[in-house]
């Protein structure tokens, strides 16, 4: 069983978003990193990029496969995540703290209560 | 076998090939390219003798697996025997020297080739013209889709911006349409491995161009409904594109043109016997239905009434899509395809159809007998077929990958792996006409003694290959840390 | 039966095997209705290897005999006995894709000497296993600097007039679906080069890239350092198209102006591989290491197998169509890996040396023809810039004529610039492009002038 905080929410395309004071955290969950295997390559959209929820914000990379990451929420992207360029290891090792992607100003506060809650995306993977 | 240099690591500081080149130029002959657009350092290619060339790639060679060598059942890549006498017949002097530019005076020769060729691709696929130009089957692709698309725009419907594609399609097809500017939608296939009728008429509709569908499909089975498929496709005004990849299947038995297709592909590469040189180059030929005549790629060969040939160009077909490449496309693999065609004719080439089918069903029988698992155990093969290993993944810990690389050490080339994508853990299967009964035998008792293995020692298996000049490679190092060139 | 094994005992035994009673039985899920029987009967009867053989002997004949003079993109060099001696070998030519890697390492050992020799050549850092011909590869690079150009948010690219038309169609039959324009830039009608100030009118303006092509297809050397310093100035990439054979004399992509091309490609015929046609040839193509995500096509790296030994295996895989599909740099799947491999092996035997011996062969017996054709009355270089190994000559008769005069006596005279740039300007009209290479002797030259002379008296 992989592991998913209860305190963060998640989108069904596997990322994680975390909340702190407007500033929200993206990472891939667990669960997807070990489905894409070691992962060799990750892209990560700019600093000032502004991205609407949904939108491709960048792409993950395996050896087999490659994943298109979707912004979870609205806003600017504030900071990203730059120890991944040498290092995209460190999403399947540590996915929820040193493995996050990018980070979030968010525009529409309400749009983390669409996002699923822990309970909620562990009942989509179960049904996967 | 022990691990080769690279060419570099032989070299050696003013040691030449010296019969190779022609005598150094004097200096002063170049002194009309100015200093500045000269380079100052030369560059640093290998430095070694016509003996250490020759070794050195007679080696090399040596580590490839080939169809000369082994049996080699890749499924949709059709490895079948690459006749020596096509490869002799297109080395001809008169062929290799002719310039693509010679004026039509010095090329009736190779145009007749061309233009005969045309003809019987006609022929056997039952479509209206051909063009030979694309040079490759996923160039064949996007000729086709290209056309689609110069169709629908002739006649002002550009509210058409979707392509079909059935989720077990190949790769390159998805990868053509968004190359022709197209969206892409998917429509599911069912249990059968017949595209799913229902969901294809609900996605059809004012906003479909086409639909690119192989036939058999991907999962190595004939698309039964084909005629409705048509229809409901050409009902809502879509184009049908056949991407030719399994054309060995049916060649000489059935016509994607009486399919109701309008437009095909073809792998000369696959179908027509040349080979593939480690990886190219092929040929991906384009025949087409009536209405799309007008937008065939160029160049192409033509006739006058005189009997005499001549080229076909954007000149005076104006509404062709236009060239694919500098001249005319691979003209010599082309000729090796005139010389199989010519050497099989009309009976062989029924037969290759006939044959193909056979062999594709008889192995499968036979591997189903020794315990392996079909995909679609209800249907008849076509020329290829699907294996899944999901029991043995689940239950021992073997994976498709596994056995596949445990084959090697048997000395038969693996089947295709993990595709199609939908069927876990699979082999695609593909025998073709030209192996003896005792090379698929041969290859269903390797099979048969892998999954032995995999069930008493699966080690054996999980850490193959054994015999062969290197181990299973660390892919992820190679992805993770590049290293594309030689540096000394 | 032609390349089928099997006798009537086989075809019994795998019809028992199987439960069928026949062949066509095989054929019960298609309708009977589509079956093709009898519909074939416009194919010609099988032949025999030696009447196969014969049959194309008489056709290939056919075509032989001339001399040409012909270059426009693909040329005339001698080739050595063991280039495609060991490239037709079984292990070579009837191998596939190298997917699976350890029962592939001959293959892809050879791509990664190949990507290194290109890399050298061209003075880039990475290089891909090939794509279909130099024009086509043009095509995948214009589309790759939309990728890799970030600045920019232009679909359209610059491409010299004095570019090889060829390419410039090619590429724009492939681009066009995906609304990529091709913005013309104009040649100077004296000097045969793309000068700075055509490109004055596009500054300020969104480009992804500029073409250049050293040589030109006029065989004008333009002044590439100018020309790649202008186009990053102005926020554009440069995509070099280049001719393999000069570079072992000319100054290499990645070292134009001061930063460098970021993408090179070109025609790889004149590195080992047969006239024959047309193809099958192969385009190279390299580019900065910043931008190796954006490339199509295959690409090999080298790791170490779980003992730690070195081996060579396929990478980067995850930009191509079988993982990424409609997300893929390329529909492409295959490389020219026959003639890439041939093409490794020339070079290697080649070596710098006899490279640039060829390469200086080339410009000195074109240099040569060129003066041996101006002695004629009437017949003059049509431009004034230094040239590698072709050059464009004004005639006093319209140049379809004369090349048709000149062909009846077996001398392929070059490619006429009426039909391509005759509106550009009138002398065109009158202007072929001539080519002379290391294999031409001092007595084919002769007997072009002589022919020439003939034809235009």
């Amino acid at each position: 069983m992989s592991e998913i905080p209860a305190e963060l929410r998640y989108a069904s395309s596997h990322e994680w978003a975390k909340n702190d004071d407007g500033t929200v955290t993206v990472g891939i969950t667990e669960h997807a990193q070990d489905a894409m295997g070691d992962l060799v390559y990750v892209e990560l959209p700019e600093v000032g990029q502004v991205v609407a929820a949904g939108d491709e914000a960048g792409v993950v990379e395996s050896v087999k496969a490659a994943s298109d990451i979707y912004a979870p929420v609205s806003g600017e992207v504030v900071a990203i995540n730059e120890a991944l360029e040498d290092e995209p290891e460190l999403v399947n090792n540590a996915p929820y703290e040193g493995g996050w992607l990018f980070k979030i100003q968010l525009s529409d506060e309400s749009e983390l209560d669409s996002l699923l809650t822990a309970d909620q995306y562990q009942a989509q993977i179960d049904s996967e | 076998m022990s691990e080769t240099q690279l060419i570099f690591q032989l070299s050696q500081p003013g040691r030449s090939a010296v019969s190779q080149a022609p005598k150094p130029v004097a200096d002063d002959k170049l002194s009309a390219i100015p200093a500045h657009l000269r380079r100052k350092q030369k560059p640093g290619l290998p430095e070694v003798s016509e003996l250490q060339v020759v070794r050195h790639y007679t080696n090399l060679s040596s580590k490839n697996f080939a169809i000369d060598k082994q049996f080699y059942p890749l499924g949709s890549c059709t490895m079948k025997y690459n006749p020596r006498g096509a490869n002799r017949a297109a080395m001809l002097p008169g062929f290799l020297n002719r310039h693509p530019l010679a004026p039509e005076s010095h090329s009736q020769g190779f145009l007749s080739c061309m233009f005969e060729l045309q003809n019987f691709l006609k022929e056997v696929t039952g479509m209206k013209g051909v063009s030979l130009a694309p040079m490759a089957g996923a160039q064949g692709e996007f000729a086709g889709v290209a056309m689609i698309r110069a169709y629908h725009e002739a006649r002002g419907d550009d509210a058409r911006t979707e392509i079909l594609i059935p989720e077990a399609a190949h790769g390159t097809n998805p990868a053509t349409a968004v190359m022709c500017g197209y969206k892409v939608r998917e429509v599911p296939v069912g249990k059968d491995g017949d595209v799913d009728l229902e969901a294809l008429k609900q996605a059809c509709g004012p906003q479909t161009a086409g639909l690119m569908m192989t036939n058999p499909s991907t999962c190595g089975v004939f698309e039964r409904q084909i005629e409705a498929i048509a229809k409901t496709v050409h009902e809502a005004g879509g184009l049908l594109y056949y991407d030719g990849a399994n054309l060995n299947a049916i060649l000489g038995k059935v016509r994607p043109g009486d399919m109701g297709f309008d437009v095909i592909h073809m792998n000369l590469h696959k179908t027509f016997a040349t080979p593939h040189g480690g990886g190219g180059p092929g040929a991906g030929p384009v025949g087409v239905s009536e209405r799309l005549l007008p937008y065939l790629p160029t160049p192409m060969a033509g006739q006058r009434d005189d009997g005499s040939y001549h080229w076909v160009d954007t000149d005076t077909l104006t509404t062709s899509i236009g060239h694919m490449s500098a001249f005319m496309g691979n003209a010599g693999v082309l000729l090796r395809a005139y010389f199989y065609a010519r050497s099989l004719g009309r009976e062989g080439m029924i037969r290759v159809g006939e044959y193909s089918t056979l062999a594709a069903n008889y192995l499968l029988k036979r591997l189903e007998a020794v315990g392996c698992t079909a995909a679609y155990p209800e249907r008849r093969a076509s020329h290829e077929f699907i294996l899944t290993f999901a029991k043995e993944a689940k239950e021992w810990g073997v994976t498709a990958m596994d056995i596949a690389k445990r084959l090697l050490d048997y000395n038969q080339h693996a089947p295709t792996t993990y595709f199609p994508l939908l069927v876990p853990e699979c082999f695609l299967i593909e025998p073709t006409e030209t192996e003896t009964k005792e090379a698929l035998d041969a290859f269903v008792d390797a099979m048969a003694a892998i999954l032995d293995e995999a069930r008493n020692q699966p080690e054996t298996v999980k850490e193959a290959p054994f015999t062969q000049p290197v181990r299973r490679l660390d892919d992820v190092k190679a992805a993770r840390e590049l290293d594309l060139t030689w540096s000394e | 039966m032609p390349y089928i094994p099997h006798t009537p005992d086989d075809v019994r035994a795998m019809l028992d095997a199987i439960g069928a009673d026949s062949i066509e039985d095989l054929f019960d899920e298609i309708p009977a209705h589509l079956k093709a029987a009898g519909k074939l009967d416009a194919l010609p009867e099988g032949l025999s290897e030696m009447e196969v053989t014969r049959l194309m002997n008489d056709r290939a004949a056919q075509d032989a005999g001339a001399v040409s003079f012909i270059g426009a993109g693909a040329y005339q060099h001698h080739i050595p006995a063991a280039v495609w001696e060991i490239a037709t070998r079984g292990e070579f030519y009837t191998a596939y894709t190298p997917y699976q890697a350890e029962a592939s390492q001959g293959t892809l050992q050879v791509i990664y000497e190949f990507q290194t020799l290109m890399t050298r050549l061209t003075a880039m850092d990475v290089s891909n296993a090939s794509v279909y011909d130099g024009a086509s590869g043009l095509a995948e690079a214009v589309l790759m600097s939309l990728r890799a150009n970030r600045k920019s948010k232009s679909r359209k690219v610059l491409v010299p007039n004095a570019l090889n038309p060829r390419y410039t169609a090619a590429t724009n039959a492939i681009v066009e679906n995906q609304n990529v324009a091709l913005q013309r830039v104009d040649f100077d009608v004296a000097s045969g080069q793309t000068p700075l100030d055509a490109l004055q009118g596009f500054e300020g303006q969104d480009y992804a890239a500029l073409v250049i092509s050293q040589p030109n297809y006029f065989g004008s050397l333009e002044e590439v350092d100018a020309l790649t310093d202008w186009a990053h100035a102005s926020g554009m990439l440069v995509i070099a198209v280049v001719n393999p054979t000069s570079l072992a004399l000319l100054t290499p992509p990645g070292e134009w102006g001061t930063q460098g091309a970021d993408i090179v490609v070109g025609e790889g015929q004149p590195l080992g591989v047969p006239l024959s046609s047309g193809g099958p040839y192969f385009g190279f193509m390299c580019c900065k290491q910043k931008h190796v995500r954006q490339m199509p096509g295959r690409i090999i790296g080298r790791t170490v197998d779980l003992e730690g030994k070195q081996g060579f295996t396929l990478t980067l895989q995850a930009r191509e169509q079988h993982i990424r599909r409609s997300k893929a740099t390329s529909n492409i799947c295959t490389n020219q890996g026959l003639a890439m491999t041939a093409a490794t092996i020339y070079t290697s035997l080649l070596g710098p040396d006899g490279l640039a011996s060829v390469a200086g062969h080339c410009h000195a017996n074109t240099q040569a023809l060129a003066d041996k054709l101006t002695a004629i009355d009437g017949v003059e270089r049509a431009f004034s810039a230094p040239t590698f190994h072709e050059v464009v000559l004004t005639l006093p008769k319209p140049a379809n004529q004369v090349l048709a005069a000149l062909a009846e006596k077996d001398v392929l005279g070059g490619v006429s610039l009426a039909n391509d740039y005759g509106m550009v300007s009138p002398k065109l009209e009158n202007a072929i492009l001539v080519n002379a290479t290391e294999v031409h002797s001092d007595a084919d030259l002769d007997l072009f002038a002589a022919a020439l002379k003939e034809v235009l008296a």
